[in-house]
């Protein structure tokens, strides 16, 4: 943005001053997240930067962090690094087995809530849905209401509502459930309310790429004698596929970044990587977390750039921007 | 139906043929065609709609109805104490128990506490009225061996608190399974020994002052990121696409950050020994003994929160500001008005639908917010969500922690629907 040539003295000052109150401003949103990343790779236990690298002293800095994510929960950490202490560490190191829960949490949450979303959506982008304006409102809440309160109601739901024993439907959702046939502290539990609280942001991604749906072209596929089903998965699906990805990588990260409802409805076997990181924070704090939360932030780099690029695609084949 | 005088009527009577209503090739009327053919389409799109539909009133809706239901229902007393429970039906609030109350009384304590559910009772009366809890279990011990009429004698005899007006008026509370008495006490409130509502002791006042406190946080917050927010959706709005696409990936970074890894940050960077207190050293604006303590305070609260909720105020503003004709600005100028008065009078105007949504959006979420105030927030930085969480883990008043949920939830959704109703669901964008 150029200023015009009849700028005063006064704007013109204003226009400098108000380019470096943008560029500290840009400098508070971002700083925090990339200044850990220098600092997980401190040699001492500090959050702050030690002389040593400051003045860029290889010394000062090291890996051990992250060796400590590796290590710590394992049984024998000291041993040699052969394949014995690889199972040991595959088996018993807390961050593993935190990665390995949010993942498979992540996962089945992210392919529900994509699954049910993008039919919901697919719904709620006809003209002639009934009760368009409730409904819509009803699917999105999830994202409006307080975690707390959803943490809340969801403890009280998962702790109440179990299968009576030996009954033959206990007896099919047994691997599912808790030992006395609740939801509480298993991971089906985990998985439905994160799927839940992931919905909204796939109604909202995928409703997005319908607003420029062409219905016209549904049509003209019928009408050279497609069936519905081919229809929606040649000439529907491709077109709203960005949207539908994107809706799913933002219900993972949901999963992947969620505490609230683990710390109220998961038991010890479904600690995930915030629960882990929220044990850290609160009881003895390293910079082991430090190197957790950089990896973390590099998976959300690699995540927006995913995100970015298809959303550029999904404005180009659907004509919505040049290039 | 068609008049002789109506020409148009006419014309189509005589292209019809016949003096009837259209039909479809296989004979039905048109209407009744197109209104099935319209039921079907609606059909359609509900049951596209009604596996997630299910889904949410099973795994969100039932659970909070659970959760509402919970907050005005407790049966810890009335269940577990029939007899004293009747003789408060029977009775006006203020009646100065009989002999035939005592007599209720210790029945009631002495089958409880052999069932053994004497502990349930006391906690229940122990919401009410702190400290109440181990009057239940003792007495209950020593009713086990028997007690002797006259009832009242024998229990006051056992423990003097037992004639406490305040301890029968906390009992008359709590003698319906359904009870308003968890959400009098979410607003400080209790009913005294007429039955009448009043505050409760000053020095149990808490939950008004928290929710205070959330609102003027959340307010502030909200005023942060607006202050923030605005100049850098400007100047995205203003840039050519290709820069502001660059800088746009500075506020969708922390978007897409896990929001510990945003709170972990805030805590490293403020703490006493940390990164913002040396370079304020170095910089000479502190001394070494000066170190500001920005942490486990409503600063780090602040701090955290306004940079966590900044990319919901800067989204929404820079979407309508990317709309707002240049050349309004332009005419105003070339009209005579200062560029502060252009400002003021013709570009803020256009900007105010992103601000309310923005500012909306932010606030929503701010009022509801748990997880930083619980890790940076310290004992003056926490807000409502804390004390649900700490009633939900830590008292174990479950009914309490439902009755201020509910009351937190009564809030947002009166916020959500004015959202709905001025910005529209369907126009929340995500990056």
């Amino acid at each position: 943005m150029a200023l015009p040539t009849y700028a005063t003295p006064l704007e013109r000052t204003w226009h400098w001053a108000y380019l470096a109150i943008c560029t500290l401003i840009f400098i508070f949103l971002i700083a925090p997240i990339l200044i850990i990343i220098p600092l997980s790779f401190n040699t001492e236990p500090y959050f702050t930067f030690t002389p040593e690298m400051l003045s860029l002293d290889p010394d000062g800095f090291s890996m051990r962090w992250y060796d400590s994510l590796m290590t710590f929960g394992m049984a024998r950490p000291e041993a040699p690094r052969d394949a014995s202490w690889f199972a040991d560490m595959w088996a018993n190191a807390k961050w593993v087995n935190a990665a390995k829960n949010s993942i498979i949490i992540g996962v089945f949450s992210t392919v529900l809530a994509t699954v049910l979303g993008t039919l919901a959506a697919l719904g709620l982008s006809r003209p002639e849905m009934p009760f368009r304006r409730l409904i819509m409102a009803i699917l999105i809440s999830p994202m409006i209401v307080p975690l707390i309160i959803t943490a809340t109601g969801l403890f009280f739901f998962y702790s109440s509502a179990c299968l009576p024993q030996n009954s033959w439907l206990s007896s099919i959702f047994a691997p599912f459930l808790s030992n006395s046939g609740c939801l509480a502290n298993t991971y089906l539990g985990v998985i439905l309310a994160h799927a839940t609280l992931g919905i909204p942001f796939v109604i909202i991604t995928v409703t997005a790429t319908l607003v420029g749906f062409d219905q016209s072209l549904n049509r003209a596929a019928a009408s050279l004698g497609a069936n519905p089903r081919t229809t929606f998965f040649r000439v529907t699906m491709p077109l709203i596929l960005p949207g539908v990805i994107s809706g799913a990588l933002f219900a993972f990260v949901t999963s992947f970044d969620e505490v609230v409802a683990v710390l109220f409805i998961a038991g010890p076997d479904q600690q995930t990587i915030p629960r882990q990181m929220w044990n850290g924070i609160r009881e003895q704090i390293s910079p082991a977390i430090l190197a957790i939360a950089t990896l973390l932030v590099i998976f959300s780099i690699a995540l927006l750039a995913t995100v970015e690029l298809l959303r550029r695609r999904s404005e180009r084949i659907r004509g919505l921007s040049p290039g | 139906m068609a008049s002789p005088l109506d020409p148009h009527a006419a014309i189509v009577t005589e292209a019809g043929g016949i003096d009837a209503p259209l039909t479809t090739a296989d004979g039905q009327p048109l209407h009744r065609a197109l209104a099935r053919a319209s039921r079907r389409a609606r059909w359609r799109a509900f049951l596209l709609v009604a596996p997630l539909l299910a889904f949410i009133l099973l795994t969100f809706v039932m659970p909070i109805g659970q959760m509402l239901y919970r907050s005005v229902h407790n049966d810890g007393f009335s269940a577990n104490m029939p007899q004293i429970s009747a003789w408060f039906a029977e009775t006006e609030p203020g009646t100065t128990p009989d002999e035939a109350a005592f007599a209720a009384l210790a029945n009631d304590i002495q089958a409880s506490a052999e069932a053994r559910s004497v502990g349930i009772v006391g906690t229940r009366i122990n919401y009410e009225l702190p400290g109440t809890r181990s009057l239940f279990t003792s007495t209950g011990r020593k009713l086990r061996d028997g007690v002797e009429p006259p009832y009242r004698e024998a229990m006051l005899e056992i423990d003097r608190k037992w004639g406490d007006p305040e301890l029968w008026a906390s009992m008359r509370n709590s003698s319906t399974a359904y009870t308003d008495s968890f959400y009098l006490a979410s607003l400080d409130r209790t009913r005294d020994v007429n039955g009448d509502i009043v505050q409760v002791n000053e020095n149990r006042r808490v939950y008004i002052m928290l929710f205070m406190r959330t609102l003027w946080l959340s307010a502030l917050v909200t005023f942060m990121t607006f202050l923030l927010g605005f100049p850098i959706a400007h100047l995205l709005a203003v840039l050519p696409l290709r820069k502001s696409n660059l800088l746009m990936i500075l506020v969708l970074l922390p978007f897409w950050t896990s929001l510990l890894v945003r709170t972990t940050s805030w805590m490293v960077l403020l703490q006493q020994q940390g990164v913002v207190n040396d370079l304020l050293i170095w910089l000479g604006v502190i001394d070494n003994a000066g170190r500001l303590k920005m942490m486990y305070n409503q600063i780090g609260t602040i701090i955290a929160m306004t940079h966590i909720l900044l990319p919901f105020m800067i989204l929404p503003l820079y979407s309508v500001m990317r709309t707002i004709n240049p050349s309004y600005v332009r005419a105003a100028r070339s009209l005579g008005a200062t560029s502060w008065t252009a400002f003021r009078r013709i570009y803020f105007p256009q900007t105010l639908p992103g601000l309310g949504a923005g500012a909306l959006l932010v606030f929503i979420l701010a009022v509801g917010y748990y997880i930083t105030p619980a890790l940076v927030g310290g004992a003056s930085g926490q807000l409502i969500s804390n004390m649900i969480a700490e009633h939900m883990t830590g008292t174990l008043n479950w009914s309490m922690a439902a009755a201020l949920a509910a009351i937190l939830l009564g809030g947002v959704l009166i916020l959500y629907w004015i959202y709905d109703r001025l910005v529209g669901i369907d126009n929340l964008k995500l990056g």
